[in-house]
């Protein structure tokens, strides 16, 4: 398979405190509008990006602001991927209960998993659970 | 009524309606604030019938949804009403991905919210 042409990447690490996933996401929301993204595809990318970040500071690292959680975005006219790694002991996605089951629906967690899932293409975790990588081809035209 | 930073209360007869000051409920700060504040209207304020109006609402992460739930107990708990309203598509999906259009009441506008209440 031939290597996809990326316009746009960026690699950074960010502290795991409240809030410090902000910049990142604004940043990659702008790049792909730039890049002709149109708004119902930026809610899904704003969407696992917010959840997967606020997931690796808050429940990977501890929100310890000491630990990071290291970002590696590249986006194109047509595909966005990312990758988001913690420094946490890790956890194994198969066992967490399912939040759309009857008898989950009433638990306060568990539902950013079933957000990053419903709204990427793909979404697969390393083996020792501290680092995903997901994907997501663009469905709808340009904005407006 | 305490004063409330993240939500705006308006009286229509014996209902309680609600709207959020913040189009995106993200930060988990204010998302904690907004509970407590919810969570008054119930706990502190012993409203019955309750309406949240999500019309500014544009963006609300999984650590909202889950305030949502906390609230929605707190208002069985007490024997109250609550039913949501003006949710824009893209916000209905997230409820509907993640099921809770089983859980809460829902309609498509205040009008029709008032009406069953």
């Amino acid at each position: 398979m031939s290597e996809h042409s990326w316009s746009w990447n960026v690699h950074t690490s960010l502290p795991s405190q409240s809030g410090a996933h902000e910049s990142c996401v604004r940043e990659v929301l702008a790049q792909l509008k730039l890049l002709g993204w149109a708004d119902r595809d930026l809610f899904a990318v704003e969407m696992a990006l917010v959840e997967s970040l606020v997931n690796a500071m808050r429940h990977g690292n501890r929100l310890d602001a000491k630990k990071k959680v290291v970002v590696e975005c590249k986006a194109s006219p047509d595909r966005f991927w990312m990758r988001v790694q913690d420094e946490g002991t890790g956890f194994r996605p198969d066992v967490v209960p399912d939040c759309t089951a009857e008898e989950n629906l009433e638990r306060c967690s568990g539902r950013g998993l079933a957000l990053i899932k419903a709204y990427m293409t793909s979404v697969e975790y390393n083996d020792s659970g501290n680092s995903v990588t997901m994907e997501k081809f663009r469905t709808t035209g340009p904005a407006g | 009524m305490a004063k409330t930073r993240r939500i705006k209360v308006n009286e229509s007869g014996q209902v309680s309606v609600v709207t959020f000051a913040d189009s995106k409920i993200i930060d988990e700060a204010e998302i904690q604030e907004l509970g407590q504040e919810l969570y008054d209207l119930v706990e502190r304020e012993d409203r019955k019938k309750i309406v949240l109006n999500f019309a500014n609402v544009e963006f609300l992460s999984s650590a909202a949804l889950g305030k949502l739930i906390g609230f929605d107990k707190r208002v069985k708990q007490h024997a109250a009403e609550l039913i949501l309203s003006n949710i824009r598509p893209e916000i209905y999906e997230v409820f509907a991905i993640t099921k809770l259009t089983k859980l809460f009441q829902i309609k498509d506008d205040e009008a029709d919210a008032l009406a069953v209440l």
